[in-house]
């Protein structure tokens, strides 16, 4: 029974990890839709920044991964 | 790896990651020649393959394969030669050598049935620990003890400075986690979401609602593949780039 | 595909499969990234590939690309410069061209000027010595004309003088010859 209870709060804590995997998807739009609004704005310079660009979103997808990872964890390694 | 059940799927998205002997089904010892050490061999032939069969026309104008490495070359070396700086390009060979080893065995894993060896933590932590050891130590032996300075924010007002340089230290050790987490989680990750959905896949041959289910999971798995692809390179565009910003860090620590 | 098939023939035998699954999935439980077990073999091996990769490319592949490239920009640079030596060649010979095309113009401006300048002083000459003959023709011809009145004037006087004698001849009385010159003369003057 009480490893019962154990694995439900597991299981729900992997669902309540998933959430934050729908803060990086906020994170990557706004960093992409924020590059897209300022090359529009000045294309001649946007070129140059699209390292900065992956950077950014490397960033912040890293933890909608993280939070990916202790799902996984809660749901096969505890 | 998706058995269908009689009483229903059962997933077994991680299975693909296990690490088994090539040979018979003995335990996995240092030297035991497994799969990923079979895929590593396969990126390394293709390497082979590409950077030194390739180019050995020595071609003025170029065959496909050989523009193909120029690219790669001159991709890692302008990308060297713009985030780190001229003298960054000492370290050319070192971060070419990652960078091609990532892509490639991001790539090949995509393959069916293949082994991603950089899904794993393990080998994703080593290359991390490669570049922050030595980013640490070229920091140090370039600068001194200057080095220190990467820590001490002088633009910013002085109270703030010790604050700042803690949050500094901290974000400094949690690179090589960051840095290899986000290899090692966005391969696993994508490669485990397609077997959940290929696990779908079967329900055709259990129950009527496979009609609209395998199609969709059939279709969800192709768009999956279509974004590993994308998937496989950014992620090993970005653990270069970000070798390069640290390496950057390492060579001109001062903000 | 063979994993459907076999799939359906696990749904046939159910419950043997069902038994093995379990099986499977007691001993895979946990994930296969945690398994510490294989970490010493993963990074072995990956360490072999790293130093394979990392010889291969700093022996053979990266010195050999440098020289392509190497290579590569020093003819694209030297044919521009072919090309840029042969443009400067080429706006020269165009110039030698412009500036003979503006000799030669000159020249035959000059030859033509000279000719022109010939020409009239000829056309001058001509003109000059033609005045100057119809100038010593008029002069002639103006003596000849003065010679031809003066012959007429004398011719007329001595028909004056003859028909003045023969008229005082006819009239009765006796001219003396000498007065009656002296007279007509005087008459012919006045």
């Amino acid at each position: 029974m009480e490893g019962d209870i154990v694995q439900m709060g597991a299981y729900i804590g992997a669902g309540l990890a998933c959430m934050g995997m729908g803060g990086a998807a906020v994170g990557v739009g706004n960093v992409a839709g924020n590059f897209l609004s300022g090359a529009l704005r000045n294309p001649s310079a946007a070129a140059g920044q699209t390292a900065t660009l992956f950077i950014g979103i490397a960033f912040a997808e890293a933890l909608g991964i993280f939070s990916f990872l202790v799902a996984l964890l809660l749901m096969f390694a505890v | 790896m998706s058995e269908a059940q009689g009483e229903g799927l059962v997933f077994h998205p991680m299975d693909q990651f296990i690490v088994k002997p090539l040979f018979g089904d003995g335990a996995v010892h240092w030297y035991t020649p497994t799969n990923a050490a079979l895929w590593m061999a396969v990126s390394v032939v293709a390497i082979i393959l590409l950077l030194v069969i390739g180019t050995r026309g020595r071609a003025v104008v170029p065959s496909r394969i050989q523009s193909v490495a120029e690219l790669a070359y001159g991709f890692i070396h302008k990308m060297v030669e713009d985030v780190a700086g001229k003298d960054g390009l000492k370290f050319f060979p070192y971060i070419f050598t990652l960078f091609l080893f990532i892509v490639f065995s991001n790539f090949l894993g995509l393959l069916p049935k293949a082994f991603t060896p950089t899904s794993h933590i393990a080998v994703t932590a080593v290359l991390a620990m490669l570049v922050f050891v030595t980013v640490t130590v070229v920091g140090f032996v370039k600068n001194g003890a200057g080095f220190l300075s990467l820590f001490w924010v002088s633009s910013a007002p002085l109270p703030l400075r010790p604050v700042l340089a803690l949050i500094e230290v901290i974000s400094y050790f949690v690179r090589p986690v960051s840095h290899s987490i986000r290899l090692a989680g966005n391969m696993m990750a994508g490669h485990a979401v397609i077997k959940v959905f290929a696990a779908f896949a079967p329900l055709i041959l259990m129950s009527g609602i496979g009609i609209a289910v395998t199609p969709l999971s059939i279709l969800a798995i192709t768009a999956m593949y279509g974004l590993e692809m994308l998937v496989a390179f950014i992620q090993a565009y970005v653990f270069t780039i970000l070798t390069c910003v640290y390496l950057k860090d390492a060579l001109h620590p001062h903000h | 595909m063979a994993n459907e098939h076999e799939a359906a023939n696990m749904a046939h035998d159910a419950g043997a499969a069902a038994a093995e699954a379990a099986g499977h999935a007691a001993e895979s439980a946990g994930m296969p990234q945690l398994d510490f077990s294989t970490f010493g073999n993963q990074i072995f091996w990956l360490v072999v590939t790293l130093v394979v990769i990392y010889w291969v490319l700093s022996r053979i592949a990266l010195p050999r690309i440098a020289s392509v490239l190497a290579d590569r920009q020093g003819a694209i640079s030297g044919d521009l410069a072919a090309a840029e030596e042969l443009k400067a060649k080429a706006k020269d010979a165009e110039a030698a061209y412009d500036k003979a095309l503006a000799d030669a113009r000159a020249e035959a401006q000059k030859i033509a000027g000279e000719a022109r300048a010939e020409i009239q002083a000829e056309l001058d000459a001509a003109t000059a010595k033609a005045d100057a003959e119809i100038s010593a023709r008029a002069a002639e011809s103006e003596a000849r004309i003065g010679e031809i009145r003066a012959g007429a004037v004398e011719a007329a006087e001595v028909v004056a003088k003859d028909a003045a004698a023969e008229i005082v001849a006819a009239l009765g009385g006796k001219a003396d010859a000498k007065a009656l010159a002296a007279a007509v003369s005087e008459r012919l003057k006045g």
